[in-house]
């Protein structure tokens, strides 16, 4: 079991109380979303479908780097990683 | 002297999206705006905006147009900017494609990255403290609160749905389907409408908070920022799509040869709903930008 943080994107702070950043626990990406579901309610549909995998525009990064090129979910977090959740796009303006 | 490459702005197709299950006598149209300069709608409002700005002399002693932008118009500012001699800064948060950044700096635009985790209504600040503290090395373009923003739409945009529709139809649209990213689209556009038929039936789609689609704001928190040059009066219904909507019709559109981004397939989604329902016997929406822009974001596989 690694002790990691997560950044929370603006969007979802609503979620965490207005937190920008989250202390989880796990030994890969999945169980510290998990994790992360636990402790706030309504943020884990956000960021997976219905299988459990990533929904699309949505990226994981484990420091700095994105586990689509890594192990995706199985991605392993080591203890004092960061973790931030990231949509693929910069949302914004037409 | 008038650069060629706006003369290509704007003049966009109206192309029929024909469907077997819409309703008899039930039309849908849409503008093609990706085929503009930039790939997107938003050199209409850039164009405007540039030339006007050029024409008042802020630029005189070196200074530079800043804007905030997630892409698009980033991306129409730097190539207009690069053709019209007008230097560029663009704040867009580092989480804009790559493809996105590297066109902008490829037509030498200066670009300032902010924190992704942010979001977007962070670079808008940025852009708008640094207009504000380095007034000497920057004009501020502020896309959300130039008036020519939406007068791009009203005489551009708007007056072209209105003379197509009526060459194919006889009459003005009867719904008009857009949405929220600086206002302009939607206020320029949708005014125009108005005034020719008062009873059109104007609808903006809203996207889920997260993952949102580049360019549509939700606006449900009251910490967004609201565009000052949005016109909410005009807008009649709000309809929630998610990306997984818009997705989903982007596929369906590019298999009858329309590779349109994320904002098109929301907007044709909700455009087609309005259609199915039967209230209205000619439903006018936009397809905002080039799916080719999003290519990194693995929508297409």
């Amino acid at each position: 079991m690694s002790k990691a943080k997560i950044r929370i994107p603006t969007p979802l702070r609503s979620f965490t109380g207005g937190s920008d950043e989250v202390e989880i626990d796990g030994a890969d990406v999945r169980a510290a979303l998990r994790h992360l579901g636990e402790k706030h309610g309504g943020l884990l549909p956000r960021i997976l479908d219905a299988e459990g995998g990533l929904r699309p525009f949505v990226n994981l990064y484990v420091s700095g780097k994105n586990i689509r090129a890594l192990n995706g979910l199985d991605t392993e977090v080591k203890d004092g990683d960061v973790l931030s959740i990231v949509p693929a796009v910069a949302g914004g303006v037409f | 002297m008038r650069h060629a490459i706006l003369d290509g702005v704007g003049g966009t197709p109206l192309i029929e999206l024909t469907d077997d299950t819409l309703p008899r006598g039930v039309r849908l149209f849409a503008k093609l705006e990706s085929v503009n300069p930039g790939g997107s709608i938003k050199d209409r409002p850039v164009s405007r905006m540039i030339t006007q700005a050029l024409e008042a002399g802020k630029f005189e002693g070196g200074r530079r147009l800043l804007d905030s932008s997630s892409g698009n118009a980033g991306i129409a500012y730097a190539m207009l900017g690069a053709a019209l001699g007008v230097p560029v800064t663009i704040v867009v948060p580092g989480n804009a494609s790559r493809e996105r950044q590297e066109r902008i700096r490829a037509h030498g635009a200066e670009l300032i990255l902010t924190d992704p985790i942010e979001g977007y209504d962070f670079a808008l600040r940025e852009a708008r403290r640094l207009g504000i503290e380095r007034a000497d090395r920057y004009w501020h373009c502020d896309q959300y609160g130039n008036e020519n923003n939406w007068r791009a739409h009203y005489e551009g945009t708007g007056v072209e749905i209105l003379e197509q529709v009526r060459a194919r139809t006889g009459g003005a649209p009867d719904c008009f389907v857009g949405g929220v990213g600086t206002g302009g689209t939607i206020t320029g556009t949708g005014r125009r409408l108005r005034e020719e038929n008062p009873g059109v039936r104007i609808v903006s789609v809203i996207p889920d908070v997260f993952p949102g689609i580049e360019g549509l704001k939700p606006l449900g928190d009251p910490h967004d920022i609201v565009p000052a040059i949005l016109d909410e009066s005009l807008i009649d219904d709000r309809v929630d799509v998610t990306m997984e909507d818009a997705i989903r019709i982007c596929h369906r559109l590019a298999r009858r040869g329309l590779f349109v981004g994320p904002s098109s397939g929301a907007y044709v989604h909700v455009a087609l709903q309005q259609a199915m329902s039967g209230r209205y016997p000619v439903v006018v929406t936009l397809l905002n930008d080039t799916g080719e822009r999003y290519v990194s974001t693995e929508m297409w596989r």
